[in-house]
């Protein structure tokens, strides 16, 4: 039982942390937003050449080989840093979705081709039935979608893409239709299904990640901004109501760590306790950061309801993120039917299940 | 990362297991807050020193197994998992054991903590007065050196299990002409000492579960004096940290009341329901899990040599609205009848103890510093927002 970091992840994640926050600045995110694209692609050029793209790809396929536990930290530092690019998309979903296909000898030729693609720097899309519209659709060069549990890989060529306008001006979302056809199927029925279904966890375990970042880095700038701000002749944040505000996602944050840290482990180890354990942290990063964008903007004042104060940045992606890849109602409800269960696996002797990963996955 | 127990974990586990399923009283013992609870929670600590399970964590020396935080961990989660009595003797073990390894002499551990593993003497608090609750730097009650003695005069209050415990370790202030944290001394004194009148208060449920304490000119040696004279605040800050706060209430605790909170739920889902509910009953077995979790991963940390920081501060914000919210919730799904206090077997098993639980569960943000206290510390030490 060792339940932190190694050396080699703390560091891995401190390097992937001091390009992102070199790289990605509210002024230059501001930036992107008159851009055609919306994309920085000097900054997705650097992470490709750092090989984090492939980082949980097999050395084998090319990748760096790391697992889920790896990724976490960096997840949370896209949020931290409120990355528009696809990034954790790409890591953490899309090339584990490539890799599941071709580890079954699904699919076809295509799919090493996606694969290479997204590790030289091309956007892959996933378009999972669960998110009703795909971010960046219009710079991505391949798609893999859903439809019923079938899996289909296409090329932009092949699909009709009609954006929408997210609350958030750093996501370019837009509804993505095909058609299904079997030149482009990779999976259909169980083996579908359970692709999506690990997909969806991985989606979910991606966005908790950021969430938790997010709602760090607005903690951050309301520390800030009251400690900066006077009023009464003293800085606004000497006031315990203001305190307070911040105090209590502070507490939301440091519990949902642990949670996510732990999704990330059983979601690479044990599939069928995955889903408990994803829900459980998408629930509860989202809780943190959706109460963070609310107290922040408190303890912002006014300026926190302006255009120009940068914390809209990160308010919007919570607002966002907090719903992709299955809002509060879907994953609550997954966690409700498990412990409706009359053999589900409760009590204090049972946070890692029997003990053993033979019975930990017998969830 | 490696979230398995180890085979020797896991044997550990078997051991306590096996322990309690032998040892834990079939009946549940009367609260310790009545002089019969008492005595039976004084025998019941004296049968875990008999095994060696009084304090896991301590020395083999002072009857405990030399425990890591993490055999620590399991044990409370059997502990709690058998519905064994709760620790009466917790001011002593979870609270002044850990400073007296400390900062004690070889003489005064000696002297106390065998007869505190054994359960032989059972000890109260004494932090707070009538005019320093949350500000606990205005202590006045002084003790005054007189040769090879101190004399103590003044007042305690809220001292938790003061009526019947034998002992109480407290704050006092030494040196008169001093202000706020400067001159205090930590100094533990007999609760039949000559001189000392205990007045018991009368909690919410109308057990008396603490006490004011009066010391008129009560004589105690300088050996009972812990640490240096005018080190008191210091001693008292520097054992306040995670290992106190994290035995004070461990996740065990927390984890098997919302696994009770799911039973009762999953038993009343065929009623018409508060639809708020079930939210709450995810939301508590969500944090009872995350909090266990959390002290995981703080533990590990620990065990790996690491150290942590003021994050730890969140942890009594976090249990004690997570314990507010499992008896709320509780009281929800007992409907009307939740106001009825069980007197009958049939009564007991209708409702349980979870109205006893609902009325202790009040006071989880104010003892231990306030919650607005520790939201403040969070604010100003961990966030690094302004003082003034």
């Amino acid at each position: 039982m060792d339940f932190t970091f190694t050396e080699d992840q703390q560091m891995f994640a401190e390097a992937a942390r001091s390009v992102l926050t070199a790289e990605v600045t509210a002024d230059r995110i501001r930036e992107r937003w008159s851009t055609a694209s919306g994309l920085d692609l000097s900054l997705l050029q650097q992470i490709q050449e750092l090989g984090l793209l492939g980082m949980l790809v097999p050395e084998a396929l090319g990748g760096l080989g790391l697992g889920q536990a790896d990724f976490v930290m960096m997840g949370q530092t896209c949020g931290y840093v409120a990355c528009p690019e696809p990034i954790a998309e790409q890591v953490m979903v899309t090339a584990p979705l490539l890799v599941d296909v071709l580890d079954r000898g699904l699919g076809h030729g295509a799919v090493q081709t996606a694969l290479d693609a997204l590790q030289g720097g091309a956007l892959v899309a996933t378009g999972h039935p669960i998110n009703p519209f795909i971010n960046f659709a219009e710079q991505a060069e391949w798609f893999l979608l859903g439809h019923g549990e079938g899996l289909y890989l296409l090329p932009a060529a092949e699909v009709t893409i009609k954006p929408c306008k997210s609350v958030d001006p750093s996501r370019r979302i837009a509804e993505v239709s095909f058609e299904a056809s079997d030149a482009h199927c990779l999976a259909k029925g169980e083996s579908g299904a359970t692709l999506w279904r690990s997909t969806l966890n991985r989606g979910a375990l991606s966005t908790a990640a950021q969430l938790v970042g997010l709602a760090q880095a607005m903690i951050d700038q309301s520390v800030r901004y009251t400690t900066d701000r006077e009023q009464f002749g003293r800085p606004v944040g000497v006031n315990q109501a203001v305190k307070h505000l911040l105090a209590d996602v502070a507490v939301q944050i440091e519990y949902a760590k642990p949670v996510i840290y732990r999704a990330a482990y059983t979601a690479a180890i044990s599939p069928t306790r995955a889903d408990l354990a994803v829900s459980h942290a998408k629930v509860v990063a989202a809780r943190a950061a959706l109460l963070a964008a609310r107290h922040c903007i408190q303890a912002h004042g006014a300026m926190g309801y302006t255009w120009e104060c940068d914390l809209q940045i990160w308010v919007k992606r919570a607002w966002a993120l907090a719903r992709e890849w299955g809002d509060e109602g879907f994953h609550k409800n997954r966690i409700h039917e498990w412990l409706l269960r009359p053999n589900a696996l409760l009590g204090p002797d049972l946070t890692f299940g029997r003990g053993s990963i033979t019975d930990s996955v017998a969830a | 990362m490696d979230l398995r127990y180890t085979d020797e974990q896991i044997a550990f586990r078997g051991e306590v297991r096996g322990w309690l399923n032998a040892n834990v009283p079939k009946k549940p013992l009367p609260s310790f807050d009545t002089a019969e609870g008492f005595e039976a929670h004084r025998e019941w600590e004296r049968t875990l020193a008999q095994g060696n399970w009084g304090m896991v964590t301590w020395p083999e020396d002072f009857g405990g197994r030399g425990c890591d935080l993490l055999e620590w961990l399991i044990f409370e989660e059997e502990y709690y998992r058998a519905g064994a009595p709760l620790r009466v003797n917790q001011n002593g073990i979870f609270l002044l054991g850990p400073t007296l390894m400390e900062y004690g002499t070889e003489a005064q551990k000696a002297r106390f903590i065998p007869a505190m593993a054994k359960g032989d003497e059972i000890w109260a608090q004494g932090w707070s007065e009538p005019n320093a609750g949350s500000d606990m730097a205005a202590i006045r009650c002084r003790a005054v050196r007189d040769g090879d003695d101190f004399v103590i005069t003044g007042q305690k209050i809220w001292s938790t299990r003061a009526v019947y415990a034998d002992w109480v370790f407290g704050l006092f202030r030494t040196d008169p002409d001093s202000e706020r944290h400067h001159g205090l001394s930590k100094i533990l004194v007999p609760l039949d000492a000559k001189g000392i009148t205990v007045r018991p208060i009368p909690q919410l449920n109308g057990l008396p579960g603490f006490a004011e304490i009066f010391f008129d000119e009560v004589r105690v040696p300088a050996f009972n004096l812990l640490g240096g004279e005018g080190e008191g605040w210091r001693i008292a800050m520097a054992t306040a940290g995670f290992e106190r706060g994290l035995m004070l209430r461990s996740p065990a605790r927390f984890q098997q009341a919302a696994k009770r909170l799911v039973e009762l739920y999953r038993s009343r889902s065929n009623e018409v329901l508060d639809p708020t509910i079930e939210d709450a009953v995810l939301r508590c077995y969500m944090d009872a899990e995350a909090y266990a979790l959390s002290t995981y991963h703080t533990a590990s940390l620990l065990c790996a040599g690491g150290s942590i920081g003021p994050e730890a501060s969140c942890n009594k914000i976090f249990w004690s609205e997570l314990d507010l919210l499992i008896h709320e919730t509780a009281m929800k799904l007992l409907g009307a009848r939740a106001e009825i206090e069980p007197q009958t077997a049939q009564e007991f098993a209708d409702l349980g103890t979870w109205l006893d639980g609902f009325m202790f569960s009040q006071s989880g943000p104010i003892y231990a510093g306030t919650n607005e206290i520790q939201r403040n510390i969070i604010a100003e030490r961990m966030l690094g927002m302004p003082r003034k």
